[in-house]
């Protein structure tokens, strides 16, 4: 029905979809060469919303750039701040408690959950379906009331210090966090007799929008896009950091290369974290949260390190170039979606418009993280 | 272990570890770069960087292989590195003020469980800084060399697109290098 | 004859009245109703319940600047809401509410609501086309097809039922039905063994016909903004949606009449006009309830249920109909 179509030169026009369009979910663009319905070619044209902070990471010391992460993906900040905390220790050689690493896995993953439930609100939001992103909303709610109480804010979280954290969890945290569980995983089943069994939707996306492993590769997609195209990669799984090793979970993987298995993927994620969250509060050791030992100023050795962890959309890369000073010489910062959408261009080539905005939607774009 | 097939191919390129800084010194065409490595003291080392492979510990700075090398020996490194499964991660420059050149930083890693970070280096002059562009090789390089040109300058040979992507399209200043005003 | 023609004037003024009394208070209900399906309270805050919100709402649209885009056509572009909106009202003249409330019962009462019923597909391409906005004209090429695909199986389940019954007139159509839910065309008879098929066929054609949530297409916002009104702001917004509200209890009207037996009670007893009624907003509500229900369909699903389903079944239905009609 999509397949790619043979039309005569002079026979398209050019649709802007964007920078202001309810599908872009953010201030992005895309140039499409259009033919009736079909997309005959896309550009996308990025930088709306750029705000250098690589720069600012050379301009400021180590501490003063933690709040930056959090304004990169306002939906699942928690993972990013992660990494950047764990690139610094791993540069300046910053101990980290048990017990601050078993908060961070906690608080990550409940993170992942919220951003992934927004993701499901409004990726059927762009098919169509209103009602969903209420009741996903409710549920991120609860999430975003509980990280509040310990972290002190709602989505740009500054929580995570080097060598620790700001704050530590208390009883009421972790009473909340396992009331959590059987109710998301109540939710989860209400989202699959609503959602996912549904007929249209099913139609939407079994087999629309292919990205193929090889696309994946050359492209460099990670996360549930990657997940989705059959590759069994996840960063936590692959090159496992701070105290993964130690849950016992699984990585979803979906065969089918089409949107409804980059759905699927995120669907069965959220029950992967709530698995995590769990064994997290159950193993959860006592002890300080800080380290004994912390250096007053961080100066890292001079030297080139890097950093990846697995936010919500795929693997968040960090490179921190240090000459030894207390600024970063060079502040390197790999957004998963800038590699994932960067496919976009050629996977909807040939598609109807209304496809390929489901296809956009299925990669989980998060606008200010592209543009960084 | 992949990463010593990989790095196995990529010393055959340069033969010894040692020896191949001089075989490129002596090669005319990439004879420049490799002195100009040479000549300036690297600010993040003691002694200056030298082409070539080193092996890293993953534990201390997160990737395993670092090869660095002149600008001509780029693509077939590239090549062997695509032809062994790995996916781009990013694209990246780095200014070496003080040594007068711009460095460009090629990210590499692997899907399966064979774990494998590969990091690429080249570097080229800053006064005309020109490298030849992989995006024929890994599409996905496209975005992340225009993103590079915007705030480095650096001239990607052959790259079918290289408009402002990040910045402004009239955007002539490359924020990142260390001498910008804003 | 004077007298004729004040009875015609009061009646479309009546029309006019309870069209936009529904639109009015029907875009509450939806509002309320989402509110209700989605676990948020919806519009509360104006008067009781929110029942001030429409007056309010209607108030701001009407103080609003209407503004015609540079380059559109201005001609169609203001044509376009009031031909969206007239119609509709129209077809309101020949709807017998019950017996005895009905402006003017015409032997053709059904030819004429599917006449008028077809001008709406023409008001959202004047609207699309004139306002010369790249979305606007996809939208209205995409509702101009999806109207004429859906009036076909939509128009040839009438004609199984005007076969069955012999009559174009309304009240008649009811008449046939009176006597409780077991004369209802709903149900199966001999001469018709598929009435509940074609109950249904016509259900999603109506769904279809009046741009409704799966089948909104043409106003799909996640893909074309707002489709054929996107230029439009003002009480030219405001007609679109009252003339959408209107053809959406004309479709509700036409289902009660043709399947659900009009005015009359299911059991047979004190046949009114508030059976009517109710039928026609339980239609409606049903409507609402499949909107915030269900994601929307893609332009060739909607083109492909029309002409390699619907259209089949219901040929297959009329033939089937025609055949027993002669055996029995």
């Amino acid at each position: 029905m999509s397949g790619p179509i043979h039309i005569q030169p002079g026979e398209t026009f050019t649709l802007n979809v964007g920078p202001q369009h309810p599908a872009t979910h953010g201030v992005l663009r895309v140039k499409m060469e259009m033919d009736g319905e079909y997309i005959v070619k896309a550009e996308t044209v990025l930088g709306y919303i750029h705000r250098m902070h690589e720069l600012m990471g050379e301009n400021r010391t180590y501490p003063q750039v933690l709040p930056n992460l959090s304004r990169l993906d306002y939906l699942g900040a928690l993972g990013y701040t992660h990494g950047h905390v764990l690139a610094v220790e791993r540069a300046a050689g910053i101990e980290v408690p048990e017990r601050a690493e078993y908060i961070r896995a906690i608080t990550v993953e409940l993170n992942r959950v919220a951003s992934h439930l927004f993701w499901f609100g409004a990726f059927v939001m762009d098919l169509g379906g209103f009602t969903p992103l209420m009741y996903a909303i409710e549920d991120r709610e609860y999430i975003l009331d509980m990280l509040e109480a310990v972290t002190g804010s709602r989505l740009t979280y500054c929580y995570y210090r080097f060598g620790g954290l700001y704050n530590d969890i208390d009883d009421e945290f972790v009473d909340r966090a396992r009331a959590f569980i059987p109710r998301m995983r109540k939710s989860l089943k209400k989202y699959d007799a609503l959602v996912t069994g549904n007929i249209i939707f099913r139609k939407r996306l079994d087999g629309i929008g292919p990205i193929s492993a090889e696309m994946c590769r050359k492209y460099g997609a990670t996360g549930p896009v990657a997940r989705g195209a059959g590759i069994d990669f996840d960063v936590r799984k692959n090159e496992p950091y701070s105290v993964y090793p130690e849950f016992d979970f699984d990585v979803p993987v979906y065969d089918e290369c089409d949107s409804l298995a980059r759905y699927n993927v995120r669907m069965d994620e959220m029950e992967q974290s709530l698995r995590i969250i769990e064994q997290g509060l159950d193993k959860l050791p006592d002890g300080p949260i800080m380290p004994k030992k912390k250096p007053k100023l961080i100066k890292p050795p001079a030297g080139d390190y890097y950093q990846a962890v697995e936010t919500a959309r795929g693997s968040f890369g960090i490179r921190i170039v240090s000459d030894g000073t207390k600024n970063a010489y060079r502040f390197k910062l790999r957004s998963p979606t800038y590699s994932n959408m960067s496919l976009f261009d050629e996977a909807c080539e040939g598609m109807m418009i209304m496809d390929a905005l489901a296809l956009m939607g299925s990669l989980d774009l998060v606008i200010p993280e592209i543009d960084r | 272990m992949i990463k010593d097939t990989v790095l196995q191919l990529i010393r055959e390129l340069f033969p010894d570890p040692d020896p191949v800084v001089e075989e490129i010194v002596a090669e005319p065409a990439e004879g420049d770069e490799a002195e100009d490595a040479k000549k300036k003291p690297a600010k993040k080392k003691e002694k200056p960087r030298e082409n070539g492979v080193i092996e890293r510990d993953h534990a201390q700075y997160g990737y395993d292989i670092d090869v660095q090398l002149a600008p001509g020996e780029l693509l077939a490194t590239v090549v062997i590195l695509d032809k062994a499964g790995f996916f781009l991660e990013s694209v990246t420059g780095v200014d070496w003020i003080k040594e007068d050149q711009l460095e460009v930083v090629y990210d590499f890693s692997r899907y399966d469980f064979d774990t494998c970070r590969a990091v690429i280096r080249t570097r080229t002059p800053r006064a005309e800084p020109k490298v030849p562009t992989i995006s024929k090789i890994f599409p996905g390089a496209g975005w992340h060399e225009r993103e590079t040109h915007d705030f480095f300058g650096i001239k990607f040979d052959g790259h079918p697109h290289l408009v402002p992507l990040l910045l402004p399209e009239d955007a002539d200043f490359h924020p990142l290098l260390k001498d910008f005003k804003p | 004859m004077s007298l004729t023609i004040l009875n015609v004037v009061i009646a479309v003024v009546i029309a006019i009245a309870f069209a936009a009394l529904n639109a009015a208070y029907l875009v509450w209900a939806e509002r309320r109703g989402a509110g209700r399906i989605q676990r948020r309270p919806g519009p509360n805050v104006n008067g009781p319940l929110g029942l001030l919100q429409p007056p309010a709402d209607g108030l701001k649209l009407m103080t609003k600047q209407l503004v015609i885009p540079g380059g559109a056509d201005k001609a169609l572009f203001v044509v376009a809401p009031v031909l969206a909106m007239v119609p509709a009202i129209m077809s309101f003249v020949t709807i017998p509410f019950s017996e005895n409330v009905v402006a003017r019962s015409m032997n053709i009462g059904v030819l004429m609501i599917f006449a008028f019923a077809s001008l709406g597909g023409m008001a959202i391409l004047f609207a699309g086309w004139g306002s010369r906005n790249k979305y606007g004209v996809m939208a209205a090429v995409r509702a101009v097809s999806q109207n004429i695909s859906y009036e076909i199986p939509m128009l040839i389940t009438v004609i199984t039922i005007v076969m069955m019954t012999g009559t174009m007139n309304l009240k008649e159509l009811v008449a046939g039905q009176s006597g409780g839910i077991w004369n209802w065309n709903l149900l199966p008879s001999l001469s018709s063994p598929l009435m509940p098929v074609a109950f249904l066929i016509f259900f999603v054609c109506t769904l279809a016909e009046t741009n409704r949530a799966p089948f909104d297409l043409g106003e799909a916002e996640s893909e074309l903004v707002a489709g054929f009104h996107t230029e439009y702001g003002s009480m030219g917004f405001g007609l679109f949606f009252m003339g959408e509200y209107a053809n959406i209890v004309i479709g509700a009207s036409l289902i009660t009449i043709l399947f659900l037996g009009g005015w009359g009670c299911p059991l047979g007893l004190f046949p009114s006009v508030w059976w009517f009624l109710l039928k026609i907003y339980l239609l409606i509500f049903s409507f609402i309830w499949i909107r915030w229900t269900f994601p929307r369909t893609t332009i060739y699903g909607l083109l492909n249920l029309s002409w390699k389903i619907l259209i089949p079944i219901s040929l297959f239905n009329l033939l089937l109909t025609a055949g027993l009609l002669k055996v029995f």
